[in-house]
């Protein structure tokens, strides 16, 4: 190697071996370690013990790991697309030309900042089933064909769903970035699609969505990602790691975590660890297979 | 004007590249070659402050001279500022160990992370449940040989062990072994579950409000007068009696019934234990009386327990299962309060004769594996696990007695003072002590995979009171997941000790205790 190339690559180090050195003890050797233990028996509190397939072979055949796998693909297959659509649509609305507009923005985005114990903690009295504001809003409607609107967290079928509806608390951040996009679409492919005739859906769908598709794919590629790793809200709204009632909220992070650090079984964990990564990194690819045909990059 | 070179500092100027490659950037501009280097220099210190500040506090004043203790704590509070209290009794009583108490939510988990750190503190309050799992996995430090030093030093004869835990009440004495017998943990503020009950509710329906129910068919008797509904709609609107409400001891239900976790082998019972499925039966027979529907609206609407719009306190339930800290909570959640203090009703009137049942839980102190000084620790522990039984007034309150008198909660020590037994904040206190000493108390299991049993317990009978499953099926399902899963925890610590055996050698395994 050239003396100059040596000295680029050294002054380099010396500007990244921080933080080169931060990753590799805060985040590869724990990312390594977990696959090591996936394959022990592990405490956390004694030294591992080798024990093969053991821990993998066990997960296929615990149906609380299979229930929490259902509730948290529930969980993201309605959160996300919903989440998406709602985001879009605030950022659409955000992007008019309309009075106050600082001002929505603020406002829509202002959630996201709440810190998600408090938000679950505001959410609680939302859904409360006899005093809750949605409720108070709902029985009206419900009264109609005299029914009653849900217990929500107090009823099995209703919990899940309310923990989704609970998820567009915080498109806030979506928000912002399709608006980046948004303002990125050039105004003179607008002006000539206006100019054959279309209409403003047709400028939706043919102009606006195809040029905001990598930011639509970023988003919910990330979004996919959050929703499989949901955890606070879940553990908040429940009461605990138990994913009441009748563990029709036990998420696939609360039953890690429980299995973790309740019952001390840190190896079966980092296997369920490393099998909700392969299903991210699955999921992940998926979306980049249908991304290469639907995503439209204008450079 | 002289450019400024790090490499060349000036006289009596801290030297940066001491601990900064800048020789390797001799192009750089000066300004950007102080910027990365005091950047450099920055994180370094704040990394090796960070790293030293544990030590740090043995230099702190305040203890100087004395071996300092760290005790870590999971109360917050009142709970915690009564602990405090004890810690700077101990610390003035004596002038060789200093106790630093720090509070320490979620303490179990950060227990874990800091003796698998080889960090722990000198000693720990966690929960009774926590108890055998941890010492399954080598994380406490057995009692057992300080009780023994203190016995030679004494001169006290018979088994120094038993001696030492004869000072408690039975039943919290028991639940600090772990199934091999040995001492892991001792009692700091314990707890008994009695019936609390509105006399108010009690007068508008009718029911003497001195009389609580005494028998099981009397509570579902009672339950029903109480019960009151919207004539309109037919929604609940007070509930005599709920068992889900709060539901922390639903788990207790197959012991008040007669029933068992573990059979005579020691292996899983709960799907099999007759006397289990009839108290999932009565379980499930509050959600067919009230309507399962009716039941999740009416109780959608409790706020959480240590509120002011808590069931019990806003008048929605009219009889509860609480522990010793309820008095507390009602002067603080519902100053006037009018209500009572009793018994777990009897299985029948046959049973009424019979000692009465309850459930005892404790929190508890231990001393975690490498903790770095044990015998200064296990003289605080000591210290706690005594009282001045003589004490006629509240200056004269020592350790456990003083903890527990201003934690408002029972005494898990046999002997109590006058003082404490005559003045103690709750009017009720003699009830708990009562119930605390029924042969009839029971506590929860010491079993290393208690957690997932619990939760299991718990799942079932959510199950079962939703009416998603019956009795047989929700508990023959917690038999089909624990039997596995308690075999291979017996598997798991067998295969630990064998791990551990062979790490030491074969020389230390001959010789290891």
């Amino acid at each position: 190697m050239m003396h100059g190339e040596t000295r680029r690559l050294l002054r380099g180090l010396g500007f990244t071996g921080l933080w080169i050195v931060g990753l590799g003890v805060f985040t590869a050797y724990p990312v390594l370690a977990s696959l090591y233990y996936s394959f022990c028996d592990y405490s956390i509190l004694q030294r591992p013990v080798w024990i093969g397939l053991e821990n993998f072979r066990e997960l296929a055949s615990d149906d609380v790991f299979w229930l929490s796998l259902r509730n948290t693909l529930f969980f993201a297959a309605f959160s996300v697309p919903l989440g998406t659509i709602v985001s879009l649509s605030l950022a659409l609305l955000l992007n008019q030309e309309v009075r106050g507009r600082a001002f929505f923005r603020a406002l829509f985005y202002l959630p996201s900042i709440v810190p998600a114990v408090a938000s679950s903690m505001l959410w609680l009295w939302i859904f409360n089933g006899q005093h809750g504001v949605l409720n108070q809003a709902l029985a009206p409607i419900f009264a109609l064909w005299g029914g009653q609107p849900p217990a929500w967290l107090g009823d099995p079928a209703w919990a899940k769903p309310a923990l989704v509806l609970m998820s567009l608390w915080g498109v806030g951040n979506s928000t912002i970035i399709y608006l980046a996009g948004l303002q990125d679409v050039p105004r003179e492919l607008h002006e000539s699609a206006e100019l054959d005739g279309a209409g403003p859906l047709r400028r939706l769908w043919h102009v606006t969505l195809p040029m905001i598709s990598p930011v639509i794919y970023f988003n919910v590629v990330m979004g996919m990602i959050g929703a499989m790793q949901v955890f606070t809200q879940a553990f908040i709204m429940s009461g605990g790691p138990d994913g009441n009632p009748a563990r029709s909220t036990l998420f696939y992070a609360l039953y890690l975590y429980s299995t973790a650090f309740y019952d001390l079984r840190m190896g079966y964990a980092s296997a369920m660890a490393w099998v909700l990564f392969l299903l991210i990194a699955v999921l992940t690819w998926s979306a980049n297979r249908i991304a290469a045909k639907r995503v439209h990059y204008a450079s | 004007m002289r450019r400024f070179r790090l490499a060349d500092p000036p006289r009596g100027g801290f030297d940066l590249s001491l601990i900064y490659p800048l020789p390797l950037f001799p192009q750089f501009p000066a300004g950007l070659r102080l910027l990365t280097g005091a950047m450099f220099a920055l994180i370094a210190s704040g990394v090796f402050w960070a790293g030293g500040c544990d030590r740090r506090q043995d230099g702190a004043p305040g203890g100087a001279g004395r071996v300092r203790v760290t005790y870590w704590e999971k109360w917050t509070g009142a709970e915690s500022a009564a602990m405090q209290a004890v810690v700077d009794e101990f610390n003035a009583a004596q002038d060789r160990v200093w106790v630093d108490f720090v509070s320490m939510p979620q303490i179990d988990r950060k227990l874990i992370v800091a003796t698998a750190g080889g960090n722990p503190p000198d000693l720990a309050g966690i929960w009774q449940q926590n108890i055998t799992s941890f010492a399954d996995r080598g994380a406490l430090r057995s009692m057992d040989e300080f009780m023994l030093q203190d016995a030679r030093a004494s001169g006290a004869g018979g088994d120094a062990v038993d001696g030492f835990m004869a000072r408690y009440v039975r039943v919290y004495a028991d639940m600090c072994r772990s199934s091999g017998g040995r001492v892991y943990a001792l009692p700091t503020t314990p707890s008994v579950v009695a019936l609390h009950w509105n006399k108010a509710l009690f007068r508008e329906a009718g029911l003497d409000p001195e009389r609580p129910p005494r028998t099981r068919a009397e509570l579902d008797d009672f339950a029903r007068r109480l019960t009151k509904r919207d004539p309109a709609t037919g929604a609940i609107t007070q509930a005599g009696f709920l068992p889900q409400e709060p539901g922390w001891w639903l788990w207790a239900n197959p012991l008040w019934f007669g029933g068992s976790f573990l059979d005579g082998r020691g292996e899983i019972s709960i799907g099999r234990d007759p006397a289990n499925l009839e108290s999932a039966r009565w379980l499930r027979s509050y959600t067919e009386e009230y309507g399962n529907e009716a039941l999740q609206r009416f109780s959608s609407g409790f706020g959480t327990f240590g509120t002011p719009q808590s069931a019990f306190f806003t008048g929605k339930v009219a009889m509860i299962w609480q522990g010793v800290w309820m008095n507390n909570y009602i002067r603080q959640f519902a100053p006037g309060l009018d209500y009572g203090v009793a018994d777990w009703p009897a299985a029948d009137e046959a049973a009424l004769a019979r000692a009465p049942f309850t459930v005892a839980e404790s929190d508890v102190i231990v001393i975690p594996s490498g903790a770095r000084h044990p015998e200064a620790a296990w003289a605080f522990v000591r210290y706690l696990s005594s009282a001045n039984v003589a004490a006629r007034s509240r200056a004269e309150l020592r350790g456990m007695e003083r903890l527990c008198f201003l934690q408002e909660k029972n005494s898990p020590l046999r002997e109590w003072s006058p003082y404490f037994e005559r003045d103690h904040p709750h009017p009720k206190i003699t009830l708990f002590r009562r119930l605390s000493e029924s042969p009839s108390a029971v506590y929860a299991p010491s079993l290393g995979v208690w957690q997932e049993y619990l939760r299991e317990l718990n799942t079932a009978n959510e199950k079962v009171r939703l009416l998603e499953a019956s009795p047989e099926e929700a508990y023959a399902y917690v038999q089909a997941r624990m039997e596995p899963s308690w075999r291979r925890n017996r598997e798991s610590v067998a295969r630990q000790a064998r791990a551990s055996a062979e790490s030491r050698g074969p020389a230390r395994e001959e010789g290891a205790p």
